[in-house]
């Protein structure tokens, strides 16, 4: 493509040589003022007293840089519920990482949206939960979306660069549309239409979260439309639910390969998932550094590398693009950590996948129009 | 940019390093067209418009 320049847009190659850790998910509390119904947190949350301190996050970040660590995501629960987020921005900032907010909005108003800009903060990424204030406050379960109007409108002020993410579900996906709209008439430059993954809260809703097939591909029309329309003026990313998909997701981009997590009280984790997984005991940051639980913690061993794969990912040419799909969702839907993720064209139990969609798109259509018996996420004490 | 990075070496840093608000792009690819200067002129420029195209369409990058 551009013979004088390597752009980098292509998928590293598995070795047997250990990678740095690329990004830090700092999961800084299970706090939030929100209960969506989608949510990835696990369904045991950390209470507010296990949380770390100001001090042990500094460290973590400062530790971060050092292993090689560009960017953080701070996130939660909602992470602004952080009485010190403001110091923690700052001090991510001085770690020279890359400070990326994954936020509701709320509690947020404009004074503190300029503190955080001016602490260091490079990126916003907002959350929506629909189009219209009806369905988004039934799906989190809270008034919100009035409020974050506001966000978008304060943001235009600032010199943050903005995403705004739109989590799509079958309650939703009819208001693609309506999404791009308010999307369109903000400072957003990046735009996800992210699509329910089960896990944590999500997985329990599933049953009232899957959109059909139908619903499915008219949304994969609209999106290949809209990109090409707003090519160099915002960028979509979307991916369908991979439920549907013919091949699984390279998740976290390979196990222990480029992404960690904190959890609120210092668990280290290859995924925000992990802890479903039975037998895995997790390192704690209090008690040991950032790159020795990266490069030696046995949970961030276990599944890394091609050793533990079963037949058909062991000897498939697609190994080296997916990493075997997600452990968490193998574990989900099949009870084993280590099999073929189910949702792959390839895993002999994709029929498992294919019963739930069975059971989905041959339900009568009536069944869309009422209000679901959601389980909605509560606050931790 | 969020969720992705960008591995820059040789003439792709050169050009990064000029984004910077205050380079115009016939600055960059004056500067370049000096650096390399056994490459053919016109092919680095064409490379260099082609990879701010790229930039640009990805949102990494603004013109003023």
């Amino acid at each position: 493509m551009l013979p004088l320049f390597r752009l980098l847009n292509r998928h590293n190659r598995m070795t047997t040589e250990l990678s740095n850790p690329l990004a830090l998910i700092a999961e800084l509390t299970h706090r939030c003022p929100l209960h969506c119904v989608y949510c990835s947190n696990p369904l045991e949350m950390q209470s507010r007293q296990n949380e770390l301190s100001t001090e042990t996050w500094s460290r973590v970040f400062k530790e971060a840089a050092a292993a090689g660590v560009l960017q953080v995501d701070f996130t939660g629960g909602e992470p602004l519920a952080r009485a010190d987020i403001i110091e923690l921005v700052r001090a991510a900032r001085a770690s020279g990482l890359y400070v990326n907010l994954i936020t509701s909005g709320l509690p947020m108003d404009e004074t503190k949206l300029g503190a955080l800009v001016e602490a260091g903060l490079d990126h916003i990424q907002l959350s929506f939960q629909g189009a219209r204030e009806e369905i988004a406050n039934e799906i989190s379960g809270t008034k919100s979306h009035a409020h974050k109007l506001s966000v978008l409108e304060w943001l235009k002020q600032q010199r943050v660069a903005v995403t705004l993410n739109f989590v799509i579900h079958r309650r939703n996906i009819n208001q693609l549309e309506e999404m791009l709209a308010i999307a369109e008439s903000s400072s957003a430059t990046r735009i996800e239409f992210a699509n329910v993954q089960y896990y944590g809260w999500a997985f329990a809703n599933r049953e009232n979260l899957l959109p059909t097939r139908e619903q499915v591909s008219n949304s994969v029309e609209f999106m290949k439309r809209e990109q090409e329309r707003l090519k160099g003026r915002i960028r979509i990313e979307f991916v369908v639910p991979d439920y549907y998909a013919k091949y699984a997701k390279p998740c976290m981009g390979g196990w222990g390969r480029k992404l960690l997590l904190i959890t609120p009280s210092g668990d280290a984790l290859p995924c925000h998932a992990a802890q479903v997984i039975p037998g895995l005991t997790f390192e704690n940051v209090k008690d040991r550094s950032l790159r020795e639980i990266w490069e030696k913690s046995v949970a961030f061993q276990k599944f890394r590398g091609e050793d533990w794969m079963q037949e058909p990912c062991k000897t498939c040419d697609r190994r080296e693009q997916d990493f075997g799909g997600c452990r968490c969702q193998a574990l989900l839907l099949t009870g084993d950590a280590s099999a073929t993720d189910p949702v792959c064209s390839l895993a002999p139990l994709r029929p498992k996948v294919d019963a739930i969609l069975e059971g989905l798109n041959t339900a009568p259509p009536a069944e869309i129009f009422v209000k679901p018996n959601w389980l909605y996420r509560p606050n931790p004490s | 940019m969020p969720e992705r990075a960008l591995r820059l070496n040789g003439p792709s840093l050169e050009i990064i390093e000029r984004c910077d608000g205050k380079h115009t792009v016939q600055q960059i690819v004056a500067d370049l067209q000096k650096i390399y200067s056994k490459a053919e002129p016109q092919k680095v420029e064409s490379d260099i418009l082609g990879y701010l195209a790229l930039l640009h369409d990805q949102r990494a990058l603004d013109f003023t």
